[in-house]
């Protein structure tokens, strides 16, 4: 750190204190929190990297940055446990500590001059939200830009005002797997979507985040389609508590996750999900 | 009528696609249209080259259950290959839908005149199904529930 930079602080060190500036809910058990620090703030995050996110008595848990505003930061959460249900229960104004940034990062600029496919399962969306943003911010640095979403259900759908936005400078296809009535769009696994994007196998990247299972059935038909395995970048999730690479928790092969990951390329996750129950 | 490269019928020799393509001609539904129902006699199938086409169950006392929806490209029916000849599910336009029509008895006994051509065709439909039974495996495990990835 230099002298120039007392407004920021480390990511391994203590947690910063965040205020929530505004909150909106997503889904019944998921909600978006925009996040201002109280003093200082910490190092610029990038687009696929994560802070652990304090919930002040109950712990903290790894969150993905799902927008990046300049001091502010944007995190998606669902609520599965104490934490992330604490998190999720957060008012305007409430105060949370916040470490980061951890991890690699999706790494969009080294596509330039590609098309782009951007493959989302379920709240996976949330991580990939900042580099559809950066990518529709300098369209002239890409290709054509591919935005596949696939849910469970229709209600399931995150950010369905920015998606509806992005329609005018991308090609969005959306899926789920179980439709109600009202939905008159598609029904199917995510990965069928892939037929109807618009990308040239040779010279396109991909990112995709979501279940493992969808990971790795995109990820093994965009390679059976001809796309290079080292231009598709993956988020991985496991079990993540120190994030500095220490405690061992989130290790995955010869990868700690917190900080060889989450974002790695194919090449490097293919072989590690192939081995049972690692 | 020039039959579609892509999709399922890619694997097809230019020579075999040109021998389905004299079974076919250009079809189109508004949408909503009813394309089939469950049950039904198969006798008849379609390549969609554009608009969206409903998968669905029927489901006693409730509104058809859509299982899958299939675009641009995809094989619309395949139970016009195999006995009894009935559609498993139904099919509705969700908009408007241009498509290849074929005239399954037609295709069914130039691939019985033609082994080599019923082989081909037949291995393209089978791709189809088995890529199918993947995806609804796939979608069986339900993918998108909550994980607590080691969150206490």
């Amino acid at each position: 750190m230099t002298a120039a930079a007392p407004l920021t602080a480390r990511p391994g060190a203590a947690p910063v204190p965040y205020r929530v500036a505004e909150r909106e809910a997503e889904t019944p058990d998921t909600a978006t929190i925009v996040l201002e620090p109280v003093r200082s703030a910490l190092q610029p995050f990038a687009p696929g990297q994560f802070a652990m996110v304090y919930a002040f008595g109950v712990g903290d848990i790894p969150l993905s940055v799902s927008g990046i505003d300049g001091r502010r930061l944007t995190h998606t959460v669902r609520t599965v446990g104490a934490v992330s249900g604490a998190l999720n229960g957060l008012r305007r104004g409430d105060t949370v500590g916040v470490r980061g940034p951890f991890g690699t990062d999706w790494e969009l600029p080294a596509a330039a001059g590609k098309d782009l496919l951007v493959v989302a399962g379920g709240i996976g969306l949330a991580p990939l939200r900042p580099l559809v943003r950066d990518a529709l911010a300098a369209p002239e640095r890409y290709g054509r830009l591919n935005v596949l979403i696939g849910a469970r259900t229709p209600h399931e759908l995150l950010y369905t005002g920015d998606v509806r936005g992005w329609q005018s400078a991308a090609r969005i296809l959306t899926t789920v797997d179980r439709a109600d009535p009202p939905w008159q769009g598609e029904v199917g696994v995510v990965t069928t979507l892939l037929d109807r994007a618009a990308f040239s196998p040779g010279a396109s990247a991909a990112f995709i985040c979501g279940p493992e299972p969808m990971i790795r059935a995109a990820a093994g038909e965009l390679v059976h389609r001809g796309v290079d395995p080292e231009q598709i970048r993956v988020s991985l999730e496991r079990n993540v508590h120190c994030a500095t690479g220490h405690c061992g928790h989130c290790q995955l092969g010869p990868l700690l996750l917190c900080r060889d990951g989450p974002v790695i390329s194919w090449t490097k996750a293919q072989p590690l999900l192939m081995v049972r129950e690692l | 009528m020039t039959v579609v490269r892509h999709g399922f019928l890619g694997a097809l020799s230019p020579g075999h696609r040109k021998r389905l393509a004299t079974f076919g001609h250009d079809v189109s539904f508004p949408g909503g249209t009813r394309i089939f129902d469950e049950d039904g006699v198969a006798d008849r199938f379609w390549i969609i080259r554009s608009g969206l086409v409903a998968l669905d169950v029927h489901v006693p006392g409730r509104r058809e259950a859509v299982l899958e929806t299939l675009g641009e490209g995809d094989l619309l029916g395949w139970s016009w290959l195999f006995e009894p000849y009935r559609w498993h599910l139904g099919a509705q336009a969700r908009s408007t839908v241009s498509a290849f029509e074929f005239d399954a008895e037609r295709v069914r006994a130039a691939c019985e005149e033609d082994p080599s051509f019923g082989l081909a065709l037949t291995n393209c439909v089978a791709q189809v199904i088995a890529r199918r039974l993947k995806s609804t495996r796939i979608r069986l495990l339900d993918l998108y529930g909550p994980s607590d990835a080691g969150e206490s």
